[in-house]
């Protein structure tokens, strides 16, 4: 992946750069030492690193408004930054930039039980939302596989999703306020503990932005009851058309289970062979969780194995206890880690229109054949988020360029189908050159302009999300 | 008066318009403006339903009665329940589901399953120089590009011409059930209405109006009798709970909620206030209102105030907003913070910089801003 070639001019004033950022923040808050800037040269899209100019770690909305008004007038390019765990090189520097980080902005502000909401300072980490207010039942329902230690600046930055999605929505639809911290140092207020915004609907845009409008500093989410309970179905199939066929049936059914989660071979045989979860041999695996009182439970749990039985799966496997539901969900919770024991892996997100599974998963059988380079397919079968997994060997010269081809295609056949490049993980810098696929001209255009609003110069996160062609003249700006 | 058949044609025409459009879906919602009209009329018809997906795309002059049926004929249905002004307006007209969009119109159902944006996955639409444009899709999750959906659903026709519109739709449910409390006062309403909503026992709609405080309960009919007995207890402290279990009785109550039933054929204006539950019973006390309602919970506060009276000098310091949903005199919106108005104007000015569509109507039109 290409990254503009960093400003001369701005690399001769780091030494100005930094003591002015010194100047407004405290002692150990402005990282420019070459050796510990390190830290910050890639986010989880590892294959891709450049250390920062410098990094910031602010520890409030007004100490992020002094650095960007800084960065602003002396025209730094700025990379905000949550926990760096974007798969899309969302946080990835440029040698010319200033990184951002929430780190230290971890704070709870509010928690208001009685209008269901928590305000906290946006590093804080997502699990430790719902770690604030579990105790008294409540939790917060955006939950990426990454949650022990991304940050909420960051998932809003993506809008991110989760296992859970098909019935409590993505971060945009448990969002309800943020202070955002605008690239000349303005701050604003948008949205609060009342449900809906007056005007435009800003907060809407800002969610799933990534970065590049504005910086967030603090959330008003929505938190919910827990439900008394939550058990899984597991169920295989010897054909991923059968088992496609039946996510649909059970949706058409009238349930709606919290999550429907989908295996196939490669990836049940990885996770068998890693951790042991008793997985049926089978061409595709589905887990079906459901929420409610223990009766609730089985009533939903006898309809959706009424649904699976007539599509004689080759197991049908009903949780009664929470043992046997950790047990079901093992597998699935390591399947990326059981990939990774196998080799190298990229891990696409895609979405699809449901009833497209059983197409676009032989479609990737067969560019996998193609490739030379295996893949296994685990996902959220119940909103069509794939998750391919291309597996690769950095160390071989040539395969991750393979695997990113590879991943392109896939990509590009979700866009066929009906899809679009990324469910939850974001453009980045990974599916930048991919935006053409999905939009027109005029398309990309109009959200060019809505970024010449918020930052008119371009220089929030400006090399990411759009193909840098299609950038190039705002950025020089 | 203009009415394309297609996007294309639509593009034309916006193109090569001079004066200012006034852009006309069923003409239920009560938006004026001033210019030529512009009707969605002639694009309509469902392009796509898929059940299997939860997935329904259509054209923005589909009457939303017709969507409504094609869901029902699937056991399906819109989830945030978009109210029918037409009661509260006395306004002609069929609802079209691009007005929905375009107004972000929900109901009781919005405090546990969102409101229209957030069931909206994707927008077709033609914006202010005639360019036709699209965000997000036919799919539930979409990170890809920036998120106009959002943008444009409530942008009440300033940003852009809606062609199609598609959504997340979700199951109907089996049987409705609803838990009546009688003779609370606000203040304890709201406080009964939160008890209810922080239960794991998945409340669809919580009102107050007329001395009875209301919780829905839906799903599959063990589910709801289970789900109602364990509300009944929860909220005994509040006094004698009532439940009723008859479906259409169930219905027929909340399409008066929905559509504020108590204001229909009474004289006054009608504002729509958005605050933080807890704040509601306050601010109220000092309205002089004639009526009000409250729904999500207390989030969403109807009031009916003698006509001409400005209820925004009334809010006292609260944070939240009103719209003057029926009368005159004042401006609709609530007037933004200056950060918020100048950037909300400048978005305006991007995707219709002649100021050209619904020039007006909202805070952000460039016009009379």
């Amino acid at each position: 992946m290409e990254m503009p070639k960093p400003d001369a001019a701005i690399l001769a004033q780091k030494s100005q750069i930094v003591a002015r950022l010194q100047a407004v923040l405290p002692d150990g808050a402005v990282i420019s030492d070459v050796a510990e800037v390190k830290a910050y040269e890639c986010d989880a899209l590892s294959a891709y690193r450049c250390p920062p100019l410098c990094a910031v770690l602010p520890a409030d909305t007004g100490e992020v408004s002094a650095v960007l008004k800084i960065c602003h007038d002396m025209g730094v390019p700025v990379v905000p930054r949550g926990s760096g765990t974007s798969l899309a090189g969302g946080a990835l520097p440029t040698a010319d930039s200033v990184i951002l980080g929430v780190a230290r902005m971890n704070d709870v502000l509010e928690v208001d039980y009685d209008n269901r909401f928590i305000r906290v300072q946006s590093g804080r980490t997502n699990l430790s939302v719902t770690g604030a207010v579990e105790e008294d039942g409540f939790f917060y329902a955006p939950d990426p596989s990454s949650q022990l230690a991304c940050a909420i600046a960051g998932n809003i930055a993506m809008n991110s999703g989760g296992a859970h999605c098909l019935k409590y929505g993505v971060t945009t639809n448990n969002l309800l306020g943020v202070t955002l911290v605008l690239m000349d140092g303005e701050v604003v207020e948008i949205g609060g503990a009342h449900l809906d915004a007056s005007g435009l609907d800003l907060l809407g845009l800002i969610c799933g932005s990534e970065g590049q409008l504005g910086v967030v500093t603090e959330a008003t989410l929505k938190i919910l009851p827990k439900p008394e309970g939550a058990r899984p179905v597991l169920i295989g199939f010897d054909s991923n058309e059968v088992a496609g066929a039946c996510v649909s049936d059970i949706i058409k059914a009238g349930v709606l289970p919290v999550a429907i989660e989908f295996m196939d071979r490669p990836c049940i045989e990885a996770t068998e062979a890693f951790a042991h979860p008793g997985y049926p041999k089978c061409e595709a695996l589905l887990i079906v969780e459901v929420e409610g009182s223990d009766a609730e439970i089985d009533f939903q749990l006898g309809r959706i194995m009424e649904i699976a039985a007539k599509h004689n799966p080759v197991e049908l496997r009903e949780s009664k206890s929470e043992e046997e539901s950790a047990k079901i969900w093992l597998g699935r919770k390591s399947a990326f880690g059981a990939m990774g024991q196998i080799n190298d892996y990229m891990c696409l997100d895609g979405t699809i229109p449901v009833s497209e599974l059983p197409y676009v998963l032989r479609r990737i059988g067969e560019l996998s054949q193609e490739y030379g380079l295996g893949v296994g397919n685990v996902f959220h079968a119940g909103d069509g988020n794939m998750h391919p997994l291309i597996l690769y060997d950095a160390n071989k010269p040539g395969d991750l360029e393979l695997a990113e081809r590879f991943g392109a295609d896939v990509l590009r056949l979700c866009v066929e189908v009906g899809g679009c490049l990324t469910g939850e993980h974001g453009v980045g810098i990974e599916k930048r050159d991919l935006m053409v696929d999905q939009f027109t001209q005029a398309d990309i255009e109009a959200q060019l302009r809505v970024k010449d609003v918020f930052d008119p110069k371009w220089l929030l996160n400006p090399a990411k999300v759009f193909p840098l062609g299609a950038t190039k003249e705002r950025r020089a700006g | 008066m203009l009415k394309p058949v297609d996007e294309k044609e639509l593009g034309e025409a916006i193109a090569g318009v001079t004066g200012p459009l006034r852009i006309v879906g069923g003409g239920t919602r009560g938006v004026v403006c001033a210019g030529d009209v512009l009707s969605t009329a002639g694009m309509k018809g469902i392009t796509l339903y898929d059940p299997g997906s939860l997935t329904l795309v259509a054209r923005a002059g589909t009457p939303l009665a017709e969507i409504k049926a094609a869901l029902a004929s699937e056991g399906q249905r819109l989830p945030f329940e978009p109210m029918d002004h037409r009661g509260l307006l006395g306004s002609g007209g069929v609802p079209t589901i691009g007005g929905v969009v375009a107004a972000n119109v929900s109901g009781p159902r919005r405090v546990q399953a969102g409101a229209c944006r957030d069931s909206l996955i994707g927008v077709r639409f033609v914006d202010g120089r005639g360019e036709v444009l699209k965000s997000g899709g036919r799919v539930m999750k979409n990170v890809t590009g920036y998120d106009l959906v959002k943008l444009l659903a409530g942008s009440y026709g300033t940003l852009g011409v809606l062609t199609e519109v598609s959504f997340k739709v979700l199951p109907d449910v089996e049987t409705a059930a609803c838990v009546v409390l009688h003779g609370l006062d606000d203040r304890q309403a709201v406080a009964a209405m939160a008890r209810a909503l922080g239960s794991p026992f998945e409340v669809t709609g919580a009102a107050h109006e007329g001395g009875r405080t209301l919780l829905r309960i839906e799903g599959f009919a063990n589910s709801v009798a289970y789900r109602a007995g364990r509300l009944r207890d929860l909220l005994g402290g509040f006094g004698e709970v009532e439940v009723l279990d008859d479906p259409a009785q169930v219905a027929a109550m909340w399409q008066d909620v929905r559509d504020v039933a108590p204001f229909h054929r009474r004289e006054g204006d009608v504002w729509r206030i958005s605050v933080k539950p807890t704040d509601a019973p306050d601010m109220v006390a000092g309205l002089g209102a004639e009526a009000v309602v409250y729904d999500w919970g207390g989030g969403l506060v109807w009031a009916l105030m003698a006509k001409g009276t400005d209820l925004r000098a009334r809010m006292g310091d609260v944070r939240g907003h009103a719209a003057l949903v029926r009368g005159d005199g004042f401006a609709r919106f609530h007037p933004e913070p200056a950060g918020l108005a100048r950037i909300s104007a400048g978005i305006k000015a991007q995707f219709d910089p002649r100021g050209i569509l619904n020039a007006g109507v909202m805070s952000g039109g460039n016009t009379e801003s």
